[in-house]
C-alpha cells in the first residue's frame, strides 16, 4: 500500500498478514470474495474444479490483511483466512 | 463427525479444514444452494455470531421449515429439526416451553414463515414467545420453481405471475412490530458484519425476536426478473440499501427497483410469555 507521506505512527502499527486457503472442490464460482475483497487479493482462476466452476486464487497473497471478509461472505464455506503470527512472519520475509 | 461444542485443537489448520467445520455437518457439504445464493452467507454470519457470543451449541436448537432455507437445520451440526411446511414456529414454541434454558432459533424462509406459517408467526409474536426467528426473504418460492409468494413485490414477475404480481406484499418488520415482537431488524445478505452483530445481540435477548434477511435468489427471482447473477443483486443492495436504525417499519416497504431500508427497527424488553405464566401462577397461589 502506498502513502502520500509516511504515517506518524508507522513504526508502531504493524499490518497483519493472512494466509488464504481455498477449498477448491466446494467452490461454486460466485465470485463474491473476488468482488468484495477490500485489498483485491483474489482473482478468478482459469482452472476448473470437479464441478466445472472456476475457484478463486490468491494472486496478491502478500496484500492480505486477514480481515476475514472473504470467509464471511463465502456462501459455500470454501475459503478461510488464517492470521500469520508475528514471529512466523519474521522468519518468512524481511521487514518492508 | 464432530460433536457440537467440541474444542478445536491448537494444531495448524489443514487447508481442507474450514474453521466452521465443527458447526457443520461436513458429510452433507457441498450444500444444494445455487451458485451465488445468499443463504450460505447468512449461515456463516449466524455461526460466527454463535461462536463470538460464546454460547455452547448444546444449549441451542435450530428449527427449520420447508424450502431452500429449511435446509439450514440439516447442515448445522447443532440440535436441529426439520419440520413440516410452516410449522417451525409451533415446534419451536413447544421446545421453548418444555425447556426454558434452551435457546430456540427458527431459521426459515419467507414462504415458510409468513405464507403457510403466517398464522403461527403473528401469534408467536403476540404471545412474545422466547424464540429467535430468522426469516430469509428472497421474495419467491425458490425451491418449487419461483412461484409468487406473499413477499413478492408488486410488478415483480414470477412463474405464477407472468405479467407481474399485483398483490400487495407483506412488510415483515412492520408485521412483526405490529404483532408485538421484542426485537425487529432487517439486513441484506451483503451486510455481513452488521448482520452478525444483530444475531449476537438478538441471541442474548428474551422474547420474540425477528431478523429479516434480504437474500438474492439467482435461479428463481433474479432470473425471472432479469436482475442478473447473485453478484449483480448484491451490487444492487450495495447501491440501494439505506441503514436507518429506529426507522418506522411502516415506511420500510420493498418495491421493485426501489430503496431498501435496513437496520434495527425495534429493540424493547416487553415481558415474554413465560413471565406472564409465572406471574399468573403465583397470583393463583396467592403471591407465593
Amino acid at each position: 500500500m502506498e502513502f502520500w507521506r509516511k504515517p506518524l505512527d508507522a513504526d508502531q502499527v504493524k499490518v497483519p498478514h493472512g494466509q488464504i486457503y481455498v477449498i477448491k472442490e466446494r467452490c461454486k464460482g460466485c465470485s463474491f470474495c473476488v468482488e468484495y475483497c477490500p485489498r483485491d487479493v483474489l482473482e478468478m482462476s482459469e482452472e476448473f474444479n470437479k464441478k466445472g466452476y472456476h475457484p478463486p486464487v490468491a494472486v496478491r497473497q502478500e496484500d492480505c490483511v486477514a480481515c476475514g471478509l472473504c470467509e464471511l461472505i463465502c456462501p459455500e464455506f470454501a475459503i478461510h483466512v488464517e492470521l500469520i503470527k508475528e514471529e512466523e512472519e519474521a522468519t518468512q520475509k524481511p521487514e518492508v | 463427525m464432530t460433536t457440537p461444542g467440541e474444542v478445536t485443537t491448537a494444531e495448524p489448520m489443514a487447508p481442507e479444514q474450514h474453521p466452521m467445520s465443527r458447526f457443520l455437518r461436513e458429510d452433507r457439504m457441498p450444500h444444494i444452494w445455487c451458485s451465488s445464493c445468499g443463504l450460505g452467507t447468512t449461515l456463516t454470519c449466524f455461526i460466527m455470531a454463535v461462536v463470538e457470543s460464546g454460547i455452547d451449541p448444546k444449549d441451542m436448537a435450530v428449527i427449520s421449515g420447508i424450502g431452500c432455507t429449511g435446509r439450514v437445520a440439516g447442515y448445522l451440526n447443532f440440535d436441529s429439526f426439520h419440520t413440516t411446511h410452516g410449522r417451525a414456529i409451533p415446534f419451536a414454541t413447544g421446545l421453548a416451553l418444555a425447556n426454558p434454558d434452551l435457546r430456540v432459533v427458527v431459521y426459515s424462509g419467507d414462504g415458510d414463515l409468513v405464507a403457510i406459517g403466517g398464522n403461527h408467526f403473528i401469534h408467536a409474536a403476540r404471545r412474545n414467545m422466547d424464540i429467535l426467528c430468522v426469516c430469509v426473504n428472497n421474495f419467491t418460492y425458490g425451491m418449487t420453481g419461483g412461484q409468487a409468494g406473499p413477499t413478492t413485490p408488486i410488478t415483480a414477475k414470477a412463474t405464477t405471475a407472468p405479467y407481474g404480481s399485483y398483490e400487495y406484499p407483506f412488510n415483515i418488520p412492520y408485521l412483526a412490530v405490529a404483532s408485538g415482537a421484542n426485537y425487529v431488524a432487517r439486513w441484506t445478505a451483503l451486510h455481513m458484519r452488521r448482520l452478525k452483530n444483530s444475531f449476537r445481540e438478538a441471541i442474548n435477548k428474551k422474547g420474540f425476536r425477528v431478523i429479516e434477511i434480504i437474500s438474492p435468489c439467482p435461479t428463481a427471482f433474479a432470473r425471472k426478473n432479469r436482475l442478473g447473477t447473485g453478484l449483480d443483486v448484491l451490487k444492487y443492495y450495495h447501491a440501494n440499501s439505506i441503514i436507518q436504525h429506529g426507522a418506522d417499519p411502516k415506511d420500510a416497504d420493498i418495491e421493485m427497483g426501489g430503496k431498501i431500508i435496513v437496520g434495527k427497527f425495534l429493540d424493547v424488553d416487553r415481558p415474554c410469555y413465560r413471565d406472564y405464566v409465572t406471574e399468573s401462577i403465583s397470583r393463583q397461589l396467592g403471591g407465593k
